[in-house]
């Protein structure tokens, strides 16, 4: 019995691992606590486990990117804490490794990925006239397998232990042979269950897009962020296989001793860094075109004018996405595959620098004889724009594949990814949270609040990562716990370590801008508060289910058929409320998604007879569904009607 | 308004002021002593007045914009046109990226092949062979020529090119001597060639680059260029002084941590060679190399 447990202790404890346990047992004993209170578990099934609307959906991609962003936040003040003083005994080198490796995975996967799935649930639909997405339930699914393999990989160090190789989990190093806790078993699995999800998410969104648009919606009138969802999705569903493949062969070689990466007996170390890669490179832009789609929305609402140049915008997407696939080996110009083949990827990587630039200038030229109000979400994507140009030109420098061989493995690199994904990535988040928070909750965030957000999280981040090119061409190399004070750049890591400070509280004003906003801000907004332009904005604040009592025809409209109807009095609305099919809410999905769970956990330690039990649970479930008959149920007409003519008083774009 | 965008030029010239300092504080990249890191450095320098350029001309638009379309500067009235391109600018804003990339594109392949070819100024003579290979943590570095081997520090003669030959008893490493060029990957299943060349004798250090563990943080070694005579009184003192390097102590060697500096006579390759497979070669080939190796 004590074996069976001792199996599941941390391999590495040390006291931070102690507190966090404690205060997760705390923790959920006190939720659990105030859910059965307040007698919230059957809401909380009804109204959220089981739902298929898209808008709820997304709203639980958003908290657990939030919650995410917060752990992987933790993380980073760690690491930026142990490198601040030359040779500190804060955290020990594997504690360092498994902090480290965790920010990486928790920051990716589990933070940015949420987040643009979040948009795409909650935006796209609304942006094409949809009334929910092509497969309610299979999004519901989605989810969870998602929420599912997030929570496997978060339990990893207080059950068995973190990873501890890289998020990258390089073999062999990632093998039993050098990684001998059952961490690199959970990354492996956490990433297969949550990596099902994405796929499901990024078929679901192409058929949305491709087969739901509302009348009149041609590819070329689509909203901006639709067409980076669309090519997002279409990255996603060419690129997770190669992960689910990746992943299920490193998940031999770690449980069944196959020798597919593992040193010896034939493996190939570098064939992971190379699948890993032909999936991770794509990944960046998968998390990155939404994004750009976010700021595009955002800067030509608050430039009061439309995108500058829409068609070029969108190839160069296309572009972008093609690329993408065609440059992963620039993560390992030093692997030894000569002058030749580095050309060859150092050309394909400057090549994206081009569609990337003609972005940067058609959203500076959206600014020309525009009438610019700074709101908080306009000031993210006017910050974005220097500090993006900045992260991109050093990675032309990156590209250049001799020069590489000085600043791979190094902090120059740390900076550089730091420097796209943040003001790229997180900033185009925030900026779009802040955006449609009002179309969510019905109230606006403090704008004093949200810009010196932006102000601190900026200064921050200047202090945070611009010290660590310099320290990277000075020779300090990543992924090291400790260095000597002879190194001589025991200063810039200091001040690193100050801004990692700097960016914490932009996040705790963040978080007090909600609680503040949601006590003091007034709730009489109306639908439409920033003056946009998108069709998102033309249906009511709350949204109703349907979204829209009647589908919304473009056909006289053009990419922005709100401001057309704002502006020109196009007819958006033609003809009369009629009955709403729609889908029915579901618990299958979640209980299939804990099968998963379940099976995850019990091939994290081997423990095969639960995983078949899992398996035949899983098996079960989709036969139960297979013949099930489920056709969904009608709002009708009158109850339509009732519910808009309470919104009559409000005022919507009818 | 007028504040914030203060506050964002003053950021940008404080960022562009720490860069420049830090190249003239002799940052270890840009203090290049041999010809790999000095043409390694000449690119990085051309870089980063080239991007300074692009950033600059980025920051200076988007400040115009901001101070003249900004709405407190305009009427209420005032009604935004709808612009949907223009080809000139269009054509400029592809056009000078495009030759921007092709630019690079040449100094880029032309570097590749100076940094993966022995030095050119040292072409006339045969580069000096040296095994790198790692383990958990440590560098053992085989002389086959001089018959030595040294663990955890270099010593090579200056002027003249050293054609490392790495590879990795474990995890993927990165051989990487900052000063004198940059680094590359040793592997377990093949072997990396590395051309370095010191220009005067000096004192460099290296370290792995790549994360390979526990250890990682202190996998590192010196190295140190002498005269060709300096070098060669070396070799002579080594092999009168140092003991031969059996296979029971390599085999103890290998055992993971951390070693100081140790130096013997005769080297490992005798008795475990480096994976020298041509990865090219047939099916059939490699499985006569399989053969070879497990017997």
């Amino acid at each position: 019995m004590s074996e069976f447990f001792a199996q599941f202790a941390v391999p590495h404890p040390s006291t931070l691992i102690y507190i966090a346990m404690a205060s997760i047992v705390l923790g959920s004993i006190a939720l659990v606590a105030i859910v059965t209170y307040f007698k919230l578990w059957g809401y909380l099934w009804r109204e959220w486990i089981t739902t298929v609307d898209h808008k709820k959906i997304g709203i639980m991609y958003l908290i657990t990117a939030l919650v995410m962003l917060f752990r992987g936040g933790v993380d980073a003040v760690m690491m930026r804490l142990q490198l601040a003083i030359p040779e500190n005994g804060f955290l020990d080198a594997q504690h360092y490794n498994e902090v480290f490796t965790t920010h990486g995975v928790v920051m990716i996967l589990f933070m940015a990925m949420p987040f643009i799935t979040f948009f795409f649930n909650f935006l796209v639909p609304l942006q094409i006239g949809a009334r929910d997405v092509a497969f309610p339930r299979l999004n519901n699914l989605a989810f969870w397998l998602f929420f599912m393999g997030m929570g496997l990989f978060n339990i990893s160090f207080i059950v068995g232990g973190s990873p501890d190789s890289g998020w990258t989990s390089y073999f062999p190093l990632a093998d039993n042979e050098f990684s001998t806790s059952v961490g690199t078993n959970y990354y492996m699995l956490a990433l297969q269950i949550a990596g099902l999800g994405t796929l499901m998410t990024g078929i679901n969104f192409i058929t949305t897009i491709m087969k739901m648009r509302a009348p009149g919606m041609t590819l070329f009138k689509m909203p901006m962020f639709t067409w980076s969802a669309l090519i997002a999705n279409l990255i996603i569903v060419f690129a997770f296989p190669v992960l689910t493949v990746a992943l299920a062969m490193g998940t031999m070689d770690r449980l069944w001793d196959t020798k597919f990466f593992a040193i010896g007996d034939g493996g190939m170390d570098m064939l992971w860094a190379n699948l890993f890669w032909v999936w991770g490179h794509p990944e960046v832009y998968i998390l990155i075109l939404p994004a750009f789609g976010i700021f595009s929305e955002v800067i030509s609402t608050f430039a009061r004018r439309n995108l500058y140049g829409y068609t070029s915008m969108v190839w160069s997407m296309i572009l972008i996405s093609v690329f993408s696939f065609a440059v992963w080996t620039h993560h390992f110009f030093t692997m030894g595959q000569g002058a030749f083949t580095n050309s060859i990827f150092s050309i394909t990587t400057m090549a994206i620098a081009i569609p990337t630039g003609v972005k940067i200038f058609n959203w500076l030229f959206t600014l020309y004889k525009g009438k610019i109000v700074i709101t908080t979400p306009m000031l993210y994507a006017l910050h974005f724009i220097p500090l993006f140009t900045l992260g991109g030109v050093t990675g032309v420098m990156l590209a250049m594949s001799a020069a590489d061989y000085q600043y791979h493995n190094t902090m120059f690199l740390v900076a550089h990814f730091h420097n796209v994904i943040i003001p790229g990535v997180v900033y185009a988040m925030l900026a779009g949270l802040t955006f449609y928070w009002p179309k969510m909750f019905g109230f606006m965030l403090n704008e004093r609040l949200g810009k010196a957000t932006v102000w601190v999280m900026s200064i921050g981040f200047v202090l945070s990562f611009i010290p660590m090119y310099i320290t990277g061409l000075d020779g300090q190399a990543r992924r090291m716990y400790t260095y000597s004070d002879a190194a001589g750049f025991s200063t810039l890591n200091m001040v690193s370590f100050v801004g990692a400070g700097i960016m914490s509280v932009s996040f705790l004003m963040l978080v007090w801008n909600i609680w503040y906003s949601f006590k003091n801000s007034p709730r009489d907004i109306g639908s439409d508060p920033w003056d946009a332009r998108g069709l998102e904005w033309a249906t009511h604040t709350p949204i109703p289910h349907y979204n829209f009592a009647i589908t919304p025809d473009v056909t006289d409209s053009n990419s922005e058929a709100f401001w057309d109807y704002k502006k020109n009095g196009t007819k958006l609305f033609k003809g009369e409320i009629q009955d709403i099919h729609m889908p029915n809410n579901s618990g299958q999905t979640f209980i299939l998604s804990i099968f998963f769970f379940i099976g995850g956990f019990a091939l994290v330690f081997s423990m095969f007879t639960l995983a078949i039990i899992s398996l035949i649970g899983i098996l079960a479930c989709m036969g139960y569904r297979s013949l099930e008959d489920d056709h969904g149920y009608h709002i009708h007409k009158e109850e339509v009607e009732l519910i808009e003519k309470k919104y009559e008083k409000e005022g919507g774009a009818k | 308004m007028k504040v914030n965008m203060k506050g964002t030029l003053l950021s940008f010239m404080g960022l562009g002021a720490i860069l420049l300092a830090g190249c003239n504080d002799k940052l270890a990249v840009l203090d290049p002593k041999g010809p790999q890191a000095q043409r390694q450095a000449d690119d990085t320098m051309l870089l980063i007045y080239l991007m300074s350029g692009i950033v600059l001309t980025v920051l200076a638009i988007l400040v115009f914009m901001l101070f003249k379309y900004r709405a407190s500067k305009q009427s209420p009235d005032y009604e935004p046109p709808h612009i949907h391109g223009h080809w000139l600018v269009e054509t400029i804003m592809i056009g000078i990226p495009v030759i921007i990339v092709i630019f690079l594109s040449f100094v880029s392949v032309k570097s590749n092949y100076i940094v993966e070819n022995v030095p050119q100024e040292y072409e006339d003579q045969e580069p000096l062979v040296i095994y790198a290979s790692s383990s958990n943590w440590k560098w053992h570095f085989s002389y086959p020529e001089q018959g030595i081997e040294t663990v955890n520090y270099l010593y090579i003669p200056a002027g003249r090119s050293v054609e490392f030959k790495l590879y990795s008893y474990g995890p993927i490493t990165s051989f990487w001597i900052p000063q004198l060029g940059g680094q590359k990957y040793a592997m377990a299943d093949m072997v990396t060639t590395l051309h370095l060349a010191a220009d005067n004798p000096g004192e460099f250090w290296g370290r792995n680059a790549n994360f390979s563990g526990r250890g990682t943080a202190e996998n590192i070694f010196d190295v140190t260029a002498l005269t060709q005579t300096e070098f060669d009184e070396w070799v002579t003192e080594v092999h009168e002084t140092a003991a031969p390097l059996t296979e029971e102590k390599f085999d103890e060697l290998l055992e993971p941590g951390h070693l100081g500096k140790q130096t013997y006579t005769g080297t490992h390759l005798e008795f475990s060679p480096a994976p020298e497979h041509n990865h090219e070669s047939s099916d059939e080939e490699k499985e006569d190399e399989e053969d070879h190796s497990s017997h």
